[in-house]
């Protein structure tokens, strides 16, 4: 209720909900942005990891003799070198720094070596002399199950079963599946890379490319055998995540090579030993079964998800319980027998990757509910909508959707894209599947639609303390104008968190000037990771709170000049109002005083703990999309084209609508990618296609138009309504692309990547 | 920085970098022009994402055409110009695609952003009436992680156009 007698003549600062810009761009296109590779310090040496060749085998004897005696060496590394815990890992330390005695995966590390040229440390890593006595590895997650453990903790990193209902319950009409997903990689631009450099009083300084900072400090800081305060990170730019970077990979090595040596240590990984240096997507193996009434209303699903974590357990606990739960996908499911099982392998680590569980099981949900619609005899879609989850309906583990479920409103709005018109004769041939390569004959193309819709949680589940942590200065900056610093630990990746905090600083204060402050764990608590689609949210919440105290401490100081009590002052259009008199006190005004600082913690409300049967409050809330894929297929030749993809995702709140649709056009890249290409091909556990000759990642000319349409329905109890944005594109993107290609052909398309062969040597006639 | 080459080094060679000669002294000669660039003269506009030629984040002009930098070793580039990302900004050679880049929301992590503001000003210098397909066919070489290309593909049509929304 603004005053009569002083009209406010604030400007109005542009907040949440516009186009901001990212305040890293400018840097970013210029070339002078700072990424983790391209640190470099007077003086400093280069660190190389030797890897091991062999996928499983005991290690008689690791002789760095040889190598220590080069020229220009300055240190070689082994286990025996890690003065405090000799393991790590983000929920169990189950992961050696250094293999001493066992390897478990092709490209687990051995040694660490710092040269003064990477070249020299590269040919002394190589003159590490290792005996391996080789071991039979264990590939297959069901035969591992059974197998003798590969580790102490053993091979079932998890078990996780959901009893929903009646498990006995039957439906009219049942239809069952199998289906199976590859291994994909994360493949971010920019490679693992760090400096350490060793300070003065015994700790380091890491300079590091990660997605959460504090977890690292933690886990390098055990291996180091040294108070955490003694380890502070920086965050170096990141060049792209997608859950690659929640586990430590070169961290440790790189500070005790620093320590060691007493000078500062670079390491950039190649792309070839990126792939081996960070944890994969799960590959799954799952079986479901459908029990739905005449009328088309689901009764009963069944599933059986095997996820291959690979040699360690990095996060496949959380990875399976996500899979587990949202197996069922958006729909209203009465009754549920799932078990969603974690094993370990020989295989390569499986870890965090975009979409984190919920992805797998989607091609699973999807393929079945196009089953269950045509054994039926309705429409695909029309089945999806009949059993749309709503507001207040329970999921599978009895948790009752109390935020916005937008099910039916994102198949409409994924639906109502106009359709891409038919591949014509006279179009360039580039635009056929195969493109210039092996190009399919226009008469051989068919055409495919297919529909997938899919459901995830926001932020960290089952109980686990979920929280960020920020802090917000206010001052008198240039000429007196109100200027404000975020400090907070928060992971930029490229999702443009450093927009939104911004956004929200001018949104709370009205304040133009935000200053983001380098992010570190040096006198700021943690923001938690950068994953689960959560920061904007988490540290977004933070953010909010801590802008608030500042507010209340702007009040207290404009209630103290005028004399007045507390309750009689009020924040309006970025100033302070005295209500009764209608005086006014501009930031500025309050400022002079000296700069304002809060900080904040931020917990989301508490989730619970699921018990022996799967059942309980587990999650935040969840996040639904829907997408529609058009492809063109040759049959003949197992080529497909992705013609187009369209959306409706849910977003809560669209806080930067430009910043949404770049991550939902990103995200149904990698989605695609999975669909029609992506996969690391493993031979008896060795990886066979690091790189990116060998593992194919969607370039201009696999990328279809996308179209997306926000569907804002905003979540209460989240900040300004708003949902994370950035895992749903990535999940049911490639399952509608797997439906179109069912569509086009005929044929069951089971497994993802889908590779030629799949369609061209399908023995179904089509 | 710590230069000491491996093996026997080259005595000394000159590149002409962005219209500059700069003098390289005591690399090995198996260093790639990624590497000297990177590394010896601090030129870390070019990236070093796949090394192997197959992502274009590396992309510098040689004698005017668009290279990996990653696939040519630093010696071979003696007598020849390179143009970085660092020269095209210097010059406001780029400045509309740069700008372009960022009203349409093209970048994001920006590790592959300067190999595409090479890519693009080649293009558009050489095509500038480019269709969509050109355009994904003349920047299919550059790979992209985080945008799907679609921002991207926005920012090229942008800069072609002389967008107002680009011209700043």
């Amino acid at each position: 209720m603004p005053p009569a007698s002083a009209p406010a003549v604030t400007r109005r600062v542009p907040g949440v909900g516009t186009d901001a810009a990212r305040p890293d761009g400018v840097p970013k296109t210029r070339g002078e942005f700072a990424f983790s590779s391209d640190l470099w310090m007077d003086g400093m040496l280069w660190g190389k990891t030797l890897r091991s060749p062999h996928v499983s085998a005991r290690v008689l004897l690791v002789d760095a003799s040889a190598a220590r005696a080069m020229p220009g060496v300055r240190a070689v590394l082994t286990a025996a070198d890690v003065p405090g815990r000799q393991t790590y890992g983000l929920e169990v330390p189950d992961q050696p720094v250094f293999a001493s005695d066992v390897v478990r995966y092709h490209g687990e590390p051995i040694a660490a070596v710092a040269a003064e040229h990477p070249e020299t440390a590269r040919a002394a890593a190589e003159a590490i002399k290792v005996v391996y006595e080789p071991v039979d590895p264990v590939v297959d997650a069901e035969l591992a199950l059974d197998a003798p453990p590969l580790h102490p903790d053993g091979n079932l990193f998890r078990h996780l079963a959901i009893r929903h209902g009646d498990p006995g319950a039957s439906g009219d009409v049942v239809v069952e599946g199998r289906y199976e997903v590859g291994m994909q990689d994360q493949a971010f631009m920019g490679p693992e890379s760090g400096l350490a450099v060793p300070a003065e009083d015994g700790g380091v300084d890491l300079y590091i490319a990660t997605q959460w900072l504090h977890v690292d400090r933690d886990q390098i800081a055990a291996s180091l055998g040294m108070p955490a305060e003694r380890v502070r990170l920086h965050l170096a730019g990141v060049g792209g995540a997608f859950g690659g970077r929640e586990d430590v990979s070169l961290q440790i090595h790189l500070c005790l090579l620093a320590l060691s040596t007493g000078r500062p240590v670079k390491m950039v990984y190649s792309r070839d030993e990126s792939f081996f240096g960070h944890v994969h997507r799960h590959p799954a193996t799952m079986w479901f079964r459908h029990h739905a009434s005449r009328d088309g209303r689901l009764v009963k699903v069944e599933a059986r998800i095997v996820l291959d974590g690979g040699a360690y357990l990095s996060s496949s606990n959380a990875v399976v319980s996500n899979a587990a739960c949202f197996a069922p996908g958006p729909y209203k499911v009465p009754n549920a027998v799932i078990d969603g099982y974690a094993v370990r392998t020989n295989n390569p680590p499986c870890g965090a990757m975009r979409g984190f569980g919920a992805v797998q099981v989607c091609y699973g949900h999807e393929a079945q509910m196009d089953r269950l619609a045509d054994a039926l005899g309705i429409d695909r879609v029309e089945l999806r909508l009949r059993n749309a989850l709503e507001r207040f309906d329970r999921l599978v583990t009895g948790q009752v959707l109390t935020g916005a479920v937008p099910v039916r409103e994102c198949i409409a709005a994924a639906l109502a894209h106009p359709l891409p018109p038919p591949l014509s004769p006279s179009d360039p041939v580039l635009a056929r599947p195969g493109g210039a390569g092996l190009t399919a004959d226009h008469d051989d193309v068919r055409r495919g639609v297919g529909v997938a819709v899919s459901l995830k949680n926001v932020a960290y589940s089952e109980g686990f303390d979920d929280y960020a942590t920020a802090r917000v200065r206010l001052e008198a900056g240039v000429g007196g104008e109100p200027a404000a610093t975020v400090f907070a630990a928060t992971a930029e990746v490229g999702q443009g968190f450093v927009t939104i905090a911004q956004q929200i600083v001018r949104e709370e204060l009205g304040v133009a000037d935000v200053a983001l402050a380098p992010a570190g764990t040096t006198g700021i608590g943690s923001a938690g990771s950068s994953s689960a689609s959560r920061q904007t949210w988490m540290s977004g919440g933070a953010i909010q709170l801590a802008c608030a105290r500042l507010r209340r401490q702007l009040l207290a100081r404009a209630a103290g000049r005028w004399g007045c009590g507390g309750g009689s002052v009020e924040w309006d259009a970025g100033e302070a109002l005295r209500a009764e008199t209608g005086e006014r006190l501009s930031l500025a005004e309050l400022l002079t005083e000296g700069p304002v600082e809060a900080e904040q913690e931020y917990h989301h409300p508490p989730t619970k703990a699921l018990d022996a049967e799967g059942q309980g409050d587990a999650h935040l809330a969840v996040m639904v999309a829907a997408h529609r894929a058009v492809v063109d297929v040759d049959p003949g030749l197992g080529l497909v084209r992705v013609v187009q993809v369209t959306t409706g995702q849910d977003v809560g709140r669209a806080l930067n609508p430009t910043q949404i649709t770049g991550q939902i056009e990103g995200g149904i890249a990698q989605g695609i990618g999975l669909a029609v290409m992506e996969e690391i091909v493993l031979d008896q556990g060795r990886v066979r296609n690091p790189s990116f000759t060998d593992y194919l990642i969607p370039t201009t000319l696999d990328m279809p138009a996308v179209s997306a349409t926000l569907v804002e329905q905003p979540e209460p109890g989240a900040p300004y309504g708003a949902k994370g944005v950035g895992e749903p594109p990535t999940i049911s993107s490639g399952p509608a692309v797997l439906a179109a290609i069912r569509d086009a052909t005929g044929l069951p398309v089971t497994r993802a990547p889908v590779r030629p062969e799949d369609i061209a040597l399908s023995d179904r006639e089509v | 920085m710590s230069r000491d080459a491996p093996y026997e080094a080259v005595d000394r060679y000159e590149l002409e970098v962005n219209g500059a000669v700069h003098p390289v002294e005591g690399a090995w000669l198996g260093e790639t022009l990624l590497y000297v660039l990177r590394e010896r003269l601090g030129l870390s506009g070019a990236k070093n994402a796949c090394e192997q030629g197959e992502c274009g984040s590396c992309s510098v002009l040689l004698d005017d055409e668009v290279v990996c930098a990653c696939c040519v070793l630093a010696v071979d580039a003696v007598g020849s110009s390179v143009e970085t990302v660092e020269g095209l900004t210097a010059s406001g050679a780029a400045a509309g695609i740069q700008a372009a880049l960022l009203g349409a929301g093209g970048v994001q992590c920006g590790f592959c952003t300067p190999g595409f503001v090479v890519a693009v000003y080649d293009l558009l210098r050489r095509s500038p009436d480019a269709d969509e397909l050109q355009v994904r066919e003349a920047l299919s070489g550059n790979l992209c992680r985080c945008t799907g290309y679609g921002r991207i593909l926005e920012a090229v049509r942008m800069a072609s156009e002389g967008s107002p929304r680009a011209a700043g």
